[in-house]
């Protein structure tokens, strides 16, 4: 069953000083998802948010929330709240009455307001904190306090402008995981922005790539690290070996001086392609005849695993590998057809054309 | 703390026990004293005693022998008493004072919230805007005024051309005011700038995100957050024009004293008595540290939430 579009985006243009920082954006956002605008910094997805959040109008382009078009309804009408990058609490009041604020405005009964600030700060994990100052909460403290205030209301859609940027590695993962279940438990739809992809990977039912004020790609976690459009998704999101090649036909794909199995079709026959391979995905093997043969340049520590640079058909190839090769030892490598990804090739820079962005329904349930 | 600070600020230590301290000691010594005449044993004499020695002792020349009248110093509460007779001045001052204050804060509340919302060139410009008058000698500048404001000045020219007036404009109690708001209104647009100026747009943001429209952003956000500014600015407007003595004479023609004229009547006028004079400023200095008391309240954090 298609889920209900909630906010709908289209063809959105937004520049400022001249500048575009929205070329043209079409997004839907449908009721219950948890959505990431992922991207480097300057790509628009903050103008994105804000868009929805209705802090910028777009120059032209439509936004629809849920079927009635809201581009001149101010924020304060908007069935949408914000958690604000560095938490933009208010730091004259305290933590009670930063909550409080959305009903307060709205003239709530007494009873009513301190019962549902106990119930938002018992959902972020604060209860006991209403006298506070925000002052002299810790980072992850205050990110409680605007998830809280901001939830106050029961907003239909909650928009996150990267709420966890300000905190430490070990806090971040750990509201990354409170925020997913917080989405799941209270069934809001939340729209996120983020520059980290780990954090979209791990938390969004939808991830939108986007570059340049162009949404290069929308799709699963599972497509968008499995099946980039274009060379930005597959850099941008993990690491890398991009190998120039050519589509011979279906399932047939030549690369690094040989022809491969895959799994990928649709392609013209004989068209220049990208080849993606993760560095995760190749094995290091003793050089043989059917592999890929290479010399180790440079092994690199790096916690969980090693990253090994082998060169091999004059490419540098990065691997991913528990095992570390000696340096200087020529080794082989091997992938399945599963692990070969095929890219058509557009120029530098340019993003896949829209129509390919999103892809069909019915692929999008099976990753 | 830092030793070298410690020695860099000693000039100014220095400084002001010497041209602070000690002339305010000086103020309340000359409050609270009076001279009095007294005779060889230190009885003090009054006015009739004095006559009747004078026609006692004194020679053809009507001078007095020495060793019969001395003058002493003595502690006395009758300056400060006295002040009491010009309370009805002191309360006027502060009355026109504390109106000035308001319009200013009025006037200058919303210039200020617009200039620190403005981009930071633009501010720049405004606030040169706001100081260029600064940079006029202040004594001109109300001149100025009095030339606008006078019976045949420029404003009841230009209203003649309608049949209007001529309008009494100057020598009133509204000229010293509008004097007032004119000098010092840019002291109560420059606190309230700089405390708004650090408010956070995405703070604004925030309680439009939650609700609230443009008037209860005021309300419920900024009010709140620049009332420090509010207070310093009352503070640096009211102060001065309590106790100024040129405008009121300037635009007050002499028909509007303020407790200054008073004041300074009594060192540099025919009225002299330094005694009088220095109770009135001790007097003064008690009212603007009982207004500035309730004044700071206002930026206490406690009642900031009572303030909502």
């Amino acid at each position: 069953m298609e889920k209900k579009k909630l906010v709908e985006l289209k063809n959105i243009v937004k520049e400022f000083n001249g500048e575009p920082v929205l070329r043209s954006i079409n997004l839907d956002v449908h009721d219950n998802e948890f959505m990431t605008l992922l991207g480097p910094s300057g790509c628009g997805k903050t103008t994105t948010l804000r868009i929805i959040g209705g802090f910028a109008t777009p120059d032209s382009g439509d936004v629809f929330f849920d079927g009635v078009r809201i581009n001149d309804v101010p924020p304060h009408k908007r069935q949408v709240n914000t958690v604000f990058q560095k938490y933009a609490l208010f730091p004259h009041l305290n933590v009670y009455e930063n909550v409080a604020f959305a009903l307060r405005l709205k003239k709530t009964p007494e009873r009513e307001i301190s019962m549902r600030v106990a119930e938002m700060l018992e959902l972020v994990n604060l209860s006991g904190f209403e006298k506070r100052s925000v002052n002299y909460l810790s980072g992850g403290q205050q990110q409680r306090v605007a998830i809280a205030r901001a939830l106050i209301s029961n907003p239909r859609v909650l928009l996150l402008d990267e709420p966890l940027g300000a905190l430490d590695l070990k806090l971040r993962k750990e509201m990354q995981t409170e925020l997913k279940a917080l989405q799941q438990r209270t069934g809001i739809t939340f729209v996120y922005v983020t520059h980290d992809q780990e954090e979209a990977l791990t938390m969004s039912d939808t991830v939108v790539v986007m570059n340049g004020g162009i949404i290069q790609q929308i799709g699963t976690p599972q497509d968008i690290y499995n099946e980039p459009l274009n060379t930005f998704v597959a850099t941008f999101i993990g690491e890398s070996n991009i190998l120039p090649g050519i589509m011979h036909r279906d399932f047939l794909a030549e690369f690094a001086g040989n022809n491969f199995a895959c799994v990928d079709s649709g392609f013209a026959p004989m068209e220049p392609v990208n080849v993606v391979i993760r560095p995760e995905d190749i094995s290091i093997v003793e050089a043989q005849e059917e592999t890929i043969n290479g010399v180790v340049r440079c092994v690199t520590f790096k916690g969980v695993h090693y990253e090994i640079i082998v060169e091999a058909c004059s490419v540098d190839w990065i691997i991913h590998s528990t095992k570390a090769p000696e340096v200087g030892s020529v080794v082989g490598m091997t992938f399945t057809p599963q692990d070969i990804h095929i890219m058509h090739r557009y120029p530098d820079d340019a993003p896949a054309p829209l129509e390919t962005v999103r892809k069909p329904e019915e692929s999008a349930d099976n990753p | 703390m830092n030793k070298q600070v410690k020695w860099a600020a000693t000039p100014y230590l220095a400084w002001m026990a010497i041209f602070i301290i000690v002339p305010l000691a000086l103020i309340a010594v000359f409050a609270f004293t009076t001279t009095v005449t007294v005779d060889a044993d230190g009885t003090i004499l009054s006015d009739e005693d004095i006559l009747a020695i004078e026609e006692e002792f004194a020679d053809e020349d009507g001078n007095l022998p020495e060793g019969i009248l001395f003058e002493k110093t003595i502690f006395t509460w009758a300056n400060i008493l006295e002040v009491s007779n010009y309370m009805s001045t002191l309360l006027n001052s502060i009355w026109l004072a504390l109106i000035a204050t308001v319009i200013c804060l009025i006037l200058a509340y919303p210039v200020a919230y617009y200039i620190s919302r403005l981009d930071f060139s633009r501010q720049k410009m405004m606030l040169m805007l706001v100081m260029l008058p600064m940079w006029m000698n202040f004594l001109l500048r109300t001149y100025a005024w009095m030339t606008l404001l006078e019976k045949n000045g420029l404003i009841n020219q230009f209203l003649g051309l309608f049949g209007i007036g001529p309008l009494q404009m100057i020598n009133t109690p509204g000229a010293v005011v509008l004097g007032m708001v004119y000098n010092y209104l840019p002291f109560m647009i420059m606190p309230l700038y700089s405390v708004m100026t650090k408010i956070d747009d995405r703070t604004i943001e925030a309680a439009q995100d939650l609700g609230a429209g443009a008037i209860r952003v005021v309300t419920k956000v900024v009010l709140p957050l620049s009332m420090p500014g509010i207070a310093s600015g009352i503070t640096m407007v009211f102060v001065p024009a309590v106790s100024t003595f040129i405008i009121s004479r300037m635009l007050g023609g002499g028909t509007n004293m303020l407790i200054g004229d008073l004041i300074d009547l009594q060192f540099l006028g025919n009225a002299y008595n330094p005694n009088l004079g220095a109770a009135m400023s001790i007097v003064l200095m008690v009212f603007i540290l009982l207004c500035m008391s309730i004044t700071n309240s206002l930026d206490d954090e406690d009642t900031e939430g009572v303030l909502m």
